[in-house]
């Protein structure tokens, strides 16, 4: 079997994954007060920009340094200055991400010098400009996303005065996610820093005025000081070592790293919860202890359904194994778990939690759809979990799909998926076993009648 | 530099850019002539595409055929399944396919990658097509698509065509159509030696067949005793395109896309042309009318007019019924092309809707004078718009309505303003009779829905909150 796919081809049929720099653009969206600019073709920009907004359903302003024939053969500088110059006067940020593209990664445009230049010239000192990196043919979102959660710490860290604060280093989930993670925090009365926070920009409640960059977000000042923090708590799994903002506080700053799988499913909603206690010594309060048992009491009502279901299950890695493990710790095995993104980790991840099963799920990453479908159609999947892509197997194999992770643009409510924390596995599992019972109760009184009697009850008919 | 836009038309203080000035006039106050020619400005956020954005939706809807796009991965991923266009028969185009590059390609060039990806296709669908797709990366690093889809070609006896669009050429979909067209034509020139005998049959451009609105326009044709030869490019297949010689006529719907294409078939194959529009039950009533006009054959005159007489009194209770609600209400409007724009414009004017705030990102100078004339005076034109200034107008112009695409439905939601779909995803019917229902239903609900004074309100507990 080929690392890349179990077979071997070189064109993508239906992609499984989104490029590099819009995992950066998601980022810095948790960032308060920043704006983004896409240094390349303006299309990238507008790309981003409308898969966000269909996903997020909200407002989500990118701005692009527009670049035409002209700055690809001279070079992008004047027009990135100019895109700097615009987006602050018109809305004021903070942070300034500039993120590349293939564009002007393959012209070879140097922007951090560029930034530096333009500070300079301008002399702007409240501004803070990040150059990130994201040549999407070096990557998918998920390195765009950790390569820009990476760079904005290093930016900001520095050695400082130690502190309570437990860092909270997160993927990309959803806004009710991260609401569900500061509410566990809140409850058990920790200090924490999380980053990136969208829970308030991707999430805005309506009523309040309209601004164009929404409240919320990880400040700069608590960004600065994750460096002097207990710990960091990174759900990052699956981050390689070079990539994961963790280990560099760590290697740097000596902030000792627990690299935990997303808390979905009991085993590692509590890893989670016994690292918190291991770090911060706080008692664990009777809310959650109560929360937990509601989801053992569902997993119970479930393991019987759960055992019928053959999922397959896609998106990116981290969400990808944390939703695994829920399946697997519930009777059912997954006969395929697939990634666009190439992933080692994932992999390694994978063959400890399957290597007791009745037989080994097909693991492919650098999937695309094409493969997803076949390879689902082959093994008898019956159920999918993963992003909108998936809807190619509604169509073509009628196999329904439990929606979740990104991007979903053929539903509403993707911003209010929470699958994190006790309750929120409870949700999540209680979805994949009610859209199954839906898909079987359709269908089952014909099934078993041209089983067993359309054939005259002759066997092998 | 920092102006405000009230230097420009007045009103609150959202700051607009200088540089935006002479893309923003309020009708019948200036005599000077909207700039909509002019590239994108670096920052403004600018609701445009780019070029290969303006080629994929244009050939996209050509269902047998394969789409596959040359560069790396995310430009075929966002334009997955982009259009709401439906099939009579082939579902091929709804397939996304790349040529994935890595980063070894890009250094090494991906011509030997594209070569093999076109004979995977070819391997596992035999498709009668295949479009290659040049994107920005593609550009640069000068892969020669022109010569591996030539070879292709040979080696598969089937048409594998270049499509020249890599997206840094401009940020206005324009220029992608215009490379779309060049595509198309390449397909529907005939080869050497080959005759395609002329028909009475008419080929209809520019109409993408979003919710089966080519279905719809089809019947009524039908009823009038004139076929439809081929559609550009809605529900087309590659061996119907090639028919597209033997028309009588072209009726040329979206002009932004089809002109060009237009213009060309004249040339070569001396067929005519008309500008058609399906939105609206007037448009309609007018394009068909003009179309027996161009037949010019008394039964076809007949037939119209009974058509539009029958059609015109079966819808006409509901119109009056959504007038009665809509009349007063005040509209936004922000979509692609002036073509849209101008049918968007004249169907909320018969619901007694009015315009106070219009644009497009890619009207040309003809088309924006045409708008001008529709639009009552004092309403603000704004090419190539904003969010900041979207955002400001919606507020400062007092709209319940906006009519536009995806990326501004969000903002119209979030000021609390109702808005209607009309971009080229949707799965609605929104041409002909039963179109201009589904047009004025829309509106109504969204407008009218009560949810908008609901949010609106505050709670009597509020002044007991913290």
């Amino acid at each position: 079997m080929d690392e890349k796919t179990p077979s071997v081809r070189e064109v993508n049929e239906n992609q499984c994954q989104i490029c590099m720099p819009l995992g950066s653009v998601i980022a810095f969206k948790g960032i308060e007060q920043s704006m983004v600019i896409v240094h390349g073709s303006q299309g990238c920009s507008t790309y981003m920009r409308l898969a966000m907004v269909e996903h997020y359903n909200e407002p989500v302003d990118i701005a692009s340094s527009s670049l035409n024939e002209k700055q690809t053969i001279y070079g992008g500088e004047e027009n990135l200055r100019k895109g700097l110059d615009n987006v602050i006067r018109v809305y004021h940020p903070k942070v300034i991400g500039v993120v590349t593209t293939c564009m002007t990664e393959t012209m070879g445009e140097d922007v951090g010098r560029m930034i530096d230049t333009y500070l300079t010239d301008r002399n702007l000192h409240d501004v803070d400009i990040i150059p990130i990196s994201t040549p999407s043919y070096s990557g998918t979102s998920t390195e765009g996303y950790w390569t820009a959660v990476r760079d904005v710490i290093m930016y900001y860290a520095g050695p400082v005065s130690p502190n309570e604060g437990i860092n909270i280093i997160l993927p990309h989930v959803s806004p009710a996610d991260i609401r569900e993670i500061k509410r566990i925090l809140d409850l058990m009365r920790i200090q924490y820093t999380l980053i990136p926070d969208i829970s308030m920009t991707l999430d805005r409640p309506y009523g309040i005025s309209y601004e164009k960059i929404p409240p919320g977000g990880t400040s700069r000042e608590d960004i600065a000081r994750m460096s002097g923090g207990r710990a960091t708590i990174q759900f990052g799994y699956c981050c390689p070592d070079n990539l994961s903002p963790g280990a560099l506080l760590e290697e740097k700053y000596g902030v000792p790293l627990h690299n935990l799988p997303l808390p979905v499913g009991l085993k590692n909603m509590d890893m989670f919860i016994n690292t918190l206690i291991s770090i911060a010594i706080k008692p664990v309060p009777e809310s959650i202890l109560l929360e937990r048992g509601w989801l053992c009491d569902a997993m119970a009502d479930a393991h019987k359904h759960m055992a019928e279901i053959k999922p397959v299950i896609f998106g990116e890695p981290e969400l990808v194994y944390a939703v695994s493990s829920l399946c697997i710790e519930n009777g059912s095995i997954p006969p395929i778990i697939a990634t666009g993104t190439g992933s080692p980790q994932l992999r390694r991840h994978l063959e400890t939690i399957t290597r007791e099963l009745d037989f080994a799920p097909l693991v492919a990453d650098h999937v695309d759809f094409a493969l997803i479908a076949k390879e689902s159609d082959h093994l008898g999947v019956n159920l999918a979990i993963g992003h909108a892509g998936g809807k190619v197997l509604t169509e073509r194999l009628n196999i329904p799909v439990v929606r979740t992770g990104f991007p979903i643009h053929d539903r509403i409510g993707a911003q209010r998926i929470r699958n994190l924390g006790y309750t929120g596995t409870v949700t999540l599992l209680e979805q994949m076993v009610n859209t199954h019972l839906e898909h079987k109760y359709q269908h089952y009184r014909q099934q078993i009648k041209s089983e067993y009697f359309d054939n005259g009850g002759i066997i092998n008919a | 530099m920092e102006i405000t836009c009230s230097q420009v038309i007045g009103g609150t203080n959202t700051p607009c850019l200088v540089e935006r000035q002479n893309s923003i006039i309020t009708t019948g106050k200036t005599k000077n002539r909207i700039h909509c020619a002019d590239d994108s400005i670096a920052g403004a956020v600018s609701q445009r595409a780019c070029v290969f954005c303006g080629a994929r939706v244009v050939l996209n809807p050509i269902t047998d055929a394969a789409h596959l796009v040359h560069g790396p991965v995310g430009c075929a991923s966002y334009t997955w399944d982009i259009r709401g266009s439906l099939s009579s028969g082939s579902e091929m185009f709804r397939n996304s396919f790349s040529t994935d590059l890595k980063e070894r390609d890009v250094i090494f060039g991906g011509e030997k990658k594209l070569a093999l990806c076109i004979d995977e296709i070819v391997q596992k669908y035999s498709p009668p097509a295949i479009f290659v797709y040049a994107t920005c990366v593609v550009g640069i690093i000068g892969d020669d698509i022109i010569a591996v889809c030539k070879a292709a070609s040979q080696r598969h006896v089937i048409d594998v065509i270049p499509v020249e669009s890599s997206g840094f050429i401009s940020g206005n979909k324009i220029i992608g159509y215009r490379a779309a067209g060049n595509a198309l034509i390449r397909l529907i020139t005939p080869k050497e030696g080959e005759i395609i005998p002329k028909t009475k049959k008419i080929n209809f451009l520019g109409e993408y067949n979003l919710g089966g609105e080519k279905w719809l326009v089809e019947r009524y044709l039908r009823e009038m005793g004139i076929e439809i030869n081929v559609a550009c490019t809605g529900d087309s297949t590659v061996a119907s395109l090639k028919q597209v010689p033997g028309g009588f006529l072209n009726l040329v719907q979206c002009t932004g896309s089809m002109h060009y294409v237009a213009r060309l078939l004249e040339e070569e194959f001396g067929t005519p042309y008309i500008d058609v529009n399906f939105f609206g039950a007037y448009n309609t009533a007018d394009s068909l009318r003009r179309i027996a006009q161009f037949y010019g054959e008394p039964h076809m005159i007949e037939a119209v007019e009974r058509l539009i007489k029958r059609e015109t009194e079966r819808i006409q209770p509901d119109i009056e019924y959504y007038r009665t609600k809509l009349t007063g209400k005040r509209a936004a409007i922000y979509v692609g092309g002036a073509f849209k724009a101008l049918a968007i414009i004249r169907q909320l004017r018969e619901l007694g809707v009015e315009i106070v705030f219009c644009g497009t990102q890619t009207g040309k100078p003809e088309d924006y004078e045409q708008i001008h004339e529709m639009l009552n005076p004092g309403t603000v034109m704004v090419d190539d718009a904003n969010p900041a200034e979207i955002e400001r107008f919606l507020i400062e112009k007092k709209v319940d309505i906006m009519a536009g695409g995806v990326k501004e439905r969000t903002l119209a939601h979030k000021l609390g303003v109702g808005f209607v779909d009309h971009n080229h995803d949707r799965k609605v019917c929104l041409a002909g009779f039963d179109g201009a229902i589904n047009f004025a239903h829309e509106v109504y609900v969204t407008c009218c829905s009560p949810v908008w004074k609901q949010i609106r309100t505050h709670p009597d507990w509020e002044v007991y909150h913290g």
